[in-house]
């Protein structure tokens, strides 16, 4: 099943996106890859460590903001997995969301990218 | 450029980016998030001291050491920028001890498109791209570098980022509002260079 990796540069708000999504879909994988030595901010090592645990696996990543897209990467190059890391430009709450449901239906990384792209334009609140 | 040029280039950067790094800072502070002067500052540290610790081969074993200081200590967006256009620097050196202008050209070259894809940057989107583009133009212009033609053309690319709308990176989140503040990263890339000049227009590179 496709991996979700969060990567943020805050450890809080990834930890508690994962908790938040964990009780959605308690079957898929997610991990946080978040903060730089204990601050705020994103850190290639700390993103490598987590791909490296899914060495045989295929993950999507989704990240809060523009740097952390360029260490997630870094860190897929300097892992040799840029062919099994996809990482989704999407909204960080909702695309997660979207990406964890769509992955626990089995599907390709490449679906979950898409899902979690499409998520963000969807409105949260019904019309009256 | 021999491999104490380049660790001459690296300590003289350090240098500029320690007495300015409140500067820095405060430049970030008016389009970012304040941290860049920081950020530089935390992995020249570190860089600086490898420099001194160990001894180098060649220019690229000495720009190879400086970009893992800076993937692993700088952090911010400038740490995976920086740090991949000092390893693809550095792979473009290869294992010669001494390099001609031509392959300082090519190091130069190797570095800002490293920048451009790592940051997936364009020219005139108000980042430190802008400075690299124009290093690398300058630099091409003369068969021997003419260093300081190289100064003048940074520096211009550097101030020209003022008057930029940012289309990548944090000060993106400002839209028009981030037009009349210099870029931090373009205004640190700006003294990389002028370190550089500093260690190569003396004697034959
Ligand atoms: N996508 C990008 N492409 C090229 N350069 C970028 C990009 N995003 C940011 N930068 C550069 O990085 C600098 C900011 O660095 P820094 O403050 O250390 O990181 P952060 O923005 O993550 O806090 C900017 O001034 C700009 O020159
Ligand atoms: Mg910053």
């Amino acid at each position: 099943m496709t991996k979700i990796l969060l990567v943020s540069h805050s450890e809080k708000l990834a930890e508690g996106l994962k908790e938040l999504l964990q009780q959605m879909q308690p079957d898929v994988d997610i991990e946080a890859a978040a903060g730089d030595s204990g601050g705020i901010g994103t850190d290639p090592d700390t993103i490598s460590t987590k791909l490296q645990a899914w060495k045989e696996e295929e993950i999507v990543v989704l990240f809060d903001l523009g740097s952390a897209w360029m260490n997630t990467d870094l860190a897929a190059e300097m892992s040799g997995m840029e062919e099994q890391v996809t990482i989704a430009d999407a909204a960080f709450v909702e695309g997660a969301l979207a990406a964890v449901m769509e992955a626990g239906f089995g599907s390709s990384a490449a679906r979950v990218k898409a899902a979690a792209e499409a998520a963000g334009s969807q409105k949260k609140r019904p019309e009256a | 450029m021999n491999q104490q040029d380049a660790v001459n280039w690296i300590l003289s950067f350090q240098k500029k980016i320690e007495s300015s790094k409140e500067y820095l800072t405060d430049l970030d502070q008016a389009v970012g998030d304040g941290d860049h002067g920081i950020n530089m500052n935390r992995g020249l540290q570190h860089a600086a001291g490898v420099l001194h610790e160990k001894t180098f081969e060649t220019p690229g074993d000495v720009l190879k050491a400086v970009s893992t200081a800076f993937i692993s200590k700088v952090g911010g967006a400038s740490g995976p920028l920086y740090g991949s256009a000092m390893l693809k620097a550095s792979g473009s050196c290869g294992g010669k001890e001494t390099l001609e202008d031509e392959d300082v050209k090519a190091m130069l070259r190797a570095a800002a498109d490293a920048v451009q894809a790592r940051g997936r940057a364009e020219r005139g989107e108000k980042t430190m791209y802008d400075v690299w583009e124009a290093v690398v133009r300058a630099a091409e212009e003369k068969e021997d570098i003419d260093w300081q033609h190289v100064r003048m053309k940074t520096a211009e690319a550097a101030d020209a980022t003022k008057e930029m709308q940012a289309k990548k990176g944090r000060a993106a989140y400002l839209g028009a509002r981030s037009i009349g503040h210099l870029d931090p990263g373009s205004v640190s890339t700006r003294m990389l260079i002028e370190s550089l000049a500093e260690v190569l227009e003396s004697g034959d590179s």
